[in-house]
């Protein structure tokens, strides 16, 4: 059933792709805000350094005689010294004339900082000026300074590969943390899946556990199904066993008329036809009766009630009770082993197993032989029913216990194909099993054990 | 009395014109597949040790060893950078403003201290201490001063053993002297002070550390102040009159740096020569007057070595420039 299922990706894989290819957007999202963060804070500190060289230069500026003095600080160049040893270059300008430093150096915008290319390098500007006061005229001193930035792009290297690695770790992070996620997700499926699985074949009850919330919906239709499941399993048992219950009454009365006329008939052919009549009808009610007995196990294992009992007892109750059906068939019913065996179990499913199995015992063993019962408690507790008759075809062995099932060397022999699995539904209910063997000097045996 | 000091200029630096040079030696040239160009401020007499073992080593390469004043190497190197190959000054502001102009080549595998390179193009490789130099015979009986404010006293005490017979650089000219007098103001107002002295015992101004020790040999002047300490050596260890002070007040350090044009044809050969500079120690410092090593970074109170930054920058912008050397020329040319 389960091969024939058209599988359609994986839930896992999906979620899984999902949470790590989230992880990736964010890691590499990551990277490059801690990258452009680096780089704003970067250029803002040699802007800060550019901007104190340009305000000490300016404060230096002074007219004396109506002429621009600017006496350089030593501190205004050595401030700009960098670990990677910066280029720098200055202009000086007086109301945009050209005073001193590096004449090729333009300031074009009309803002403080600026970055461009200058003498193959790129360099970040900064633009400053004042406006100087002296006795009869206003001038204004403007300068401009202009920093290579080759300690700027190193520290950005760094800062990058620093990034990356964090990039990475919380990549990495996140895979190992959506890959747990996704087991302990994808493991409350699985423990349903298993609990479903490890459920008894006649186990139709409603999963009680506590599942999360959002397998409430599948949880509560498989239940809904499993309980319109049992309802019409059981619908079907109450069908059958109400039909032979109305089956076997009116047959008992048909058997008895067929007697009574096999009384006054006289001619021997009619005989023989009033007899297989009445052979055919023995048939029909006991498969009825069976069928009854299978029902009334099916209700009993699912509510099953312990009470100790004493098997040996039970046996030879039972055997006892079925001496003179054996003494009609020349039959020899031996009972064997300990003297007491206790065990707990539904005394009424346990006897009605057994009558079975004996009656097949008794059905397939031949006149004047034994069948030998045995009850012992070693190494477990279990019933031995042994005959002498032809034994179980040996490649169907396996299949003898199915419902409906017959023996391929059975056909001649009355038989429903209920026996063997009424027995065996009791011993799976008291949690035990029944076992078919043949014994090397001919004959069938049965262990029924609890 | 100007005009006079300006004719002295005139005669001593002569070298300074163009084309000319102060000196020119060409090595190994016979048999040399590739000839390396070098402009240096350093004479051929301190330098041809350190040349000569090089091309014991590569005898591929000849060197044509070109010797003129720092402000000429800067003025020459930028007008015709691929005439030249690499270029070995004194003077660490104008060779730094070269690198920082973009006339370096980067040597990306050479490796050197950080302290002592900037931008993988300017190498040091000398340490070399500005000193006072005296003739002893002029400070019979008297203390031989240690330090500027020894000296201010000495020289205001007997103005007529010095009046004109001490000599200094003409910072104008010298692209050393210069560094040296602007490292020295920024220490200290000593400085000044100093400036004001010798100018009023009416001082001589040199372009060259060797022309001032010649006439310092010569008895011409007693005192020569901010001298390079390695051509006072090599000209104290042949003469005992001679001393040299490292003033213990405050100790001006230069380095001597070495740079490949950006503009070579020989890159490899130039950038082997530069290795060759910044790992050679000579073997025996008493026989031969080699260049004194590479000491690591003094860092005193007022920070012994001048430090390879862009702030050596600061006293090269004109602005800059004119001030100082007006404030200079203010203290010492008074007459």
């Amino acid at each position: 059933m389960t091969s024939s299922l058209d599988v359609s990706g994986s839930l896992r894989n999906r979620l899984m792709l999902t949470l790590i290819g989230g992880a990736a957007v964010l890691a590499i999202l990551l990277f490059f805000a801690v990258r452009n963060y680096a780089v704003l804070v970067a250029q803002q500190g040699q802007d800060n350094i550019l901007a104190a060289s340009a305000t000490s230069m300016l404060d230096a500026a002074t007219i004396r005689d109506g002429f621009v003095e600017l006496d350089l600080p030593y501190s205004a160049f050595s401030m700009l010294s960098t670990s990677a040893d910066d280029r720098v270059f200055y202009a000086i300008l007086q109301d945009g004339e050209f005073l001193s430093g590096y004449q090729d150096l333009t300031f074009s915008e009309n803002q403080t900082f600026q970055s461009d290319e200058l003498r193959g390098s790129t360099v970040r500007m900064i633009s400053a000026s004042r406006t100087l006061i002296g006795a009869n005229n206003r001038t204004e001193i403007q300068i401009v300074i202009a920093q290579t930035q080759d300690a700027l792009s190193e520290t950005l290297d760094q800062i990058s590969r620093n990034a990356a690695f964090l990039g990475i770790g919380f990549f990495a992070l996140a895979a190992a943390l959506s890959f747990w996620a996704t087991s302990v997700t994808i493991g409350q499926l699985g423990k349903l899946t298993s609990s479903v699985t490890l459920r008894g074949p006649q186990d139709l009850s409603p999963f009680t556990k506590p599942v999360p919330r959002e397998m409430v919906p599948l949880v509560s239709s498989l239940n809904s199904l499993m309980g319109r499941l049992d309802h019409s399993l059981s619908q079907s048992e109450d069908f059958i066993a109400e039909a032979a219950h109305r089956v076997r009454t009116p047959l008992a009365t048909v058997r008895s008329y067929a007697e009574a006329t096999l009384q006054r008939v006289d001619k021997e052919e009619n005989r023989e036809a009033m007899r297989s009549m009445v052979k055919a009808i023995d048939e029909s009610s006991r498969a009825a009766g069976q069928l009854l007995d299978h029902a009334m196990i099916t209700f009993r294992a699912d509510h099953l009630e312990r009470d100790d009992i004493d098997l040996v007892e039970l046996v030879r109750d039972l055997v006892q009770r079925m001496t003179p059906i054996a003494d009609m068939k020349d039959l020899t019913l031996s009972l064997q082993g300990d003297e007491r065996v206790l065990c707990s179990g539904d005394p009424v499913l346990i006897q009605n197993a057994l009558r079975n199995l004996i009656d097949n015992a008794m059905k397939y063993g031949p006149a004047e032989s034994s069948i030998e019962i045995t009850v012992s408690d070693t190494p477990r507790v279990h019933i031995k029913i042994c005959d002498h008759g032809r034994g179980f075809p040996t490649e169907e062995i396996e299949n003898l216990t199915a419902r409906f099932q017959r023996g391929a060397n059975a056909k001649d022999t009355v038989g429903s194909g209920l026996g063997l699995t009424i027995a065996r539904d009791v011993a799976i209910a008291h949690g035990g099993e029944i076992k078919l063997e043949n014994q090397p000097e001919g004959g069938a045996c049965v262990t029924f054990s609890l | 009395m100007r005009y006079f000091l300006t004719l002295v200029f005139v005669c001593l630096c002569h070298s300074s014109w163009a084309q000319e040079w102060e000196d020119r030696e060409v090595f190994n040239q016979a048999g040399a597949a590739t000839t390396l160009r070098i402009i240096s401020s350093t004479d051929t007499e301190l330098f041809a040790p350190l040349v000569e073992a090089f091309v014991t080593r590569n005898s591929d390469i000849a060197v044509e060893y070109l010797v003129t004043g720092t402000a000429d190497i800067d003025k020459r190197f930028r007008e015709t950078p691929e005439a030249f190959d690499i270029a070995i000054s004194s003077a660490m502001d104008l060779q730094l403003k070269l690198a920082n102009d973009g006339y370096a080549l980067t040597l990306e595998t050479l490796s050197h201290p950080a302290w002592a390179q900037w931008r993988q193009s300017l190498f040091a490789f000398t340490s070399e201490p500005a000193a006072i130099v005296i003739n002893r015979d002029a400070f019979a009986g008297l203390p031989i001063p240690q330090t500027r404010q020894d000296l201010i006293e000495t020289m205001r005490a007997r103005p007529d053993t010095f009046q004109g017979r001490i000599g200094t650089y003409d910072v104008r000219r010298s692209g050393l002297g210069y560094l040296f007098a602007t490292q020295d103001a920024r220490a200290s107002e000593t400085f000044w002070r100093l400036m004001e002295v010798m100018g009023g015992l009416d001082a001589k101004l040199y372009c060259c550390s060797s022309d001032m020790i010649d006439d310092l040999s010569d008895g011409k002047i007693v005192v020569a102040y901010n001298v390079l300490g390695s051509y006072a050596q090599a000209h104290a260890d042949g003469q005992n009159s001679l001393h040299i002070i490292l003033p213990s007040d405050f100790p001006t350090t230069m380095m001597r740096t070495a740079l490949v044009s950006l503009a070579t044809k020989k890159p490899a050969a130039a950038q082997q020569f530069v290795e060759f500079l910044v790992t050679y120690q000579p073997n025996s410092p008493d026989s031969t007057p080699a260049l004194p090593p590479l000491r690591d970074l003094e860092v005193g109170p007022e920070g012994a070595t001048i430090v390879l930054e862009p702030a050596l920058m600061t006293f090269l912008d004109t602005l800059k420039r004119s001030k100082f050397i007006s404030e200079w020329e203010n203290a010492l040319i008074q007459n």
